[in-house]
């Protein structure tokens, strides 16, 4: 027990760290919801394609100049580039998969259903093209080894700490964007009533196609973390990811901003508890076992509100 | 200002609007009577464009708006205060004006901002739950946020869909107040009304719907007295 305590600590950052991460990736799922109604489970194949392209941008780099690479210029010149192509794919994900759907009054099962086939045709298109082998991200020639340090006796990586901080920085972001912008006001009025929200003028076309950009460009931001954390990326590691971000978006609340990330955080932590005190192999395990409790006993998650409440005057 | 001819409008596969044809001149206030399922409210929302007509036009201001957007029908002087409000309940009283003003967002801060001074003006409660969340205020507030949020477009012509529902004696006075204010003030009105006693008493000229089909038309004043419509929309046997 006592061997257990003292990676206790060690553990709950990583699962913090982690926890951020999978909240950038639920805010996709949760935000798409949020104006259509829908899950878009080609979220995770968009994730995957940010950690794609992070690999690429820092093969290149690698090749162009060995050595001599510092995080500070080098992350945003992975993020950057991941965020706006996944950005752009969402959107055309919407546009093309979705929206001759939606706008031909098809249930809500028919986008849902094409999601899941945009899911597998991505998976594919990047098997075909990338390859079925795995890649390896080299994260030691970003952030060596020995870049870490001791925080009150738990000893923490510069990459953890990283993770953190850029999660959060973009987290913060999107905040300002949904609370103090002209987009982020429109974004939230079709989502609550988009019938009213075309009334004002707003172009809810438009609106779910940006709403689609932004989460996919969290996503994609995502892909790239999770690359330098794990090392090693394949075509299907959007598979499990977006469940386990799906996971946390239904456990803060689907549709509701604040409860993804809260929702990210508490899957993380949960995990590394699990990993700690019962069995790394029960990892994922515990994340669908709160899935399903979730959905059982507090189907609308812990902040989510159920539609009528607002509506009753 | 707005006319609308031989209109047929589907919801569907259901005829909701059957050759429906109204004018509303520059500085009115109309009134459209009619029971529930008439097509009163499918009227207005074929004049906004979120329905289209399959046949017949809708003008405004002597341009066909018709297959338009919504979004472009409001930028051309159109706004609406829809039926049961629909304010934004998880924005606060002030972004919920800011969203009105939507289609102006280009224009000078400060001739916004004098709209929201209106508004304020017309409504001081608004004013007092600024940073409140609409969805916290009484009925008779939301009432008074939905109409100043139409207000923030600057509308040349307001449609408003039945505004005393659900609202008490006193503050469908007072809501009827503000719309002949509001009037006054020099924005054309359309109002849709099951209350037609309240809404005949302000209104300059009506129409009487049914099953789709406009069945009477007049003044005000000779709506209240004719029997037909007594009977059916004034409680009187």
């Amino acid at each position: 027990m006592g061997d257990i305590l003292a990676i206790l600590p060690q553990q709950l950052v990583f699962g913090l760290a982690l926890g951020t991460v999978y909240g950038l990736v639920a805010l996709g799922y949760t935000m798409v919801y949020g104006v259509l109604f829908m899950i878009n489970f080609a979220h995770g194949e968009v994730f995957m394609i940010g950690a794609y392209i992070g690999w690429g941008v820092l093969a290149v780099l690698l090749d162009w100049s060995v050595g001599g690479l510092h995080p500070l210029w080098v992350l945003p010149l992975m993020l950057v580039p991941a965020m706006l192509f996944c950005g752009g794919l969402g959107m055309t994900l919407e546009r093309f998969a979705y929206r001759p759907l939606y706008a031909r009054g098809a249930t809500r099962l028919g986008p849902l259903i094409s999601a899941v086939g945009a899911s597998i045709f991505l998976q594919n298109a990047v098997m075909l093209t990338q390859g079925a082998r795995m890649k390896v991200y080299m994260t030691n020639f970003l952030f060596p080894r020995d870049w870490r340090f001791d925080i009150l006796g738990v000893n923490i990586s510069v990459l953890v700490i990283v993770m953190i901080v850029v999660s959060v920085l973009l987290m913060w972001a999107l905040v300002v964007l949904v609370q103090r912008t002209t987009l982020g006001r429109s974004i939230r009025a079709v989502s609550e009533d988009r019938e009213m929200a075309a009334v004002m003028g707003i172009n809810v076309g438009r609106v779910v196609g940006m709403t689609f950009f932004l989460g996919s460009a969290l996503g994609g931001a995502a892909g790239v973390l999770i690359g330098l954390y794990y090392t090693q990326i394949d075509f299907v590691m959007g598979y499990s990811a977006g469940l386990k971000a799906f996971t946390a978006a239904v456990l803060g609340g689907i549709g509701n901003i604040k409860g993804a990330m809260v929702g990210g955080l508490l899957l993380g932590v949960i995990e590394s508890l699990a990993v700690t005190f019962i069995n790394p192999a029960f990892k994922d395990v515990v994340t669908f076992a709160v899935l399903i409790l979730t959905l059982v006993f507090k189907p609308e998650g812990i902040f989510g509100e159920t539609l009528a409440d607002w509506k009753k005057v | 200002m707005l006319s609308l001819t031989d209109v047929v409008t589907y919801y569907g596969p259901i005829m909701a609007l059957k050759g429906v044809s109204l004018g509303v001149d520059a500085g009115e206030i109309v009134c459209l009577l009619g029971g529930n399922a008439s097509g009163k409210s499918t009227t207005m929302k074929t004049v906004l464009g979120i329905v289209r007509p399959r046949t017949g036009t809708v003008e405004f201001e002597g341009e066909r708006i018709d297959g338009l957007a919504t979004g472009e029908i409001v930028r051309r002087g159109i706004a609406l205060v829809p039926e049961s409000r629909r304010v934004f309940g998880r924005m606060t009283v002030w972004e919920n004006l800011v969203m009105g003003s939507y289609v102006r967002r280009n224009e000078p801060k400060d001739e916004l901002d004098r709209d929201m001074e209106r508004v304020y003006g017309l409504f001081p409660r608004l004013k007092e739950r600024a940073q409140q969340y609409a969805g916290t205020l009484s009925g008779g507030e939301q009432q008074m946020l939905a109409i100043g949020r139409a207000l923030m477009a600057r509308p040349r012509l307001l449609l408003m869909d039945e505004p005393s529902m659900g609202l008490s004696p006193a503050l469908v006075d007072q809501v009827f107040d503000i719309i002949q204010e509001i009037n006054r003030q020099g924005t054309t009105i359309l109002v849709v009304e099951q209350n037609a006693s309240v809404a005949l008493s302000i209104a300059h000229r009506g129409y009487v719907l049914q099953n789709g089909q406009m069945v009477a038309s007049d003044t005000a004043a000779a709506l209240l007295k004719a029997d037909d419509v007594r009977r059916a929309y004034l409680g009187e046997e």
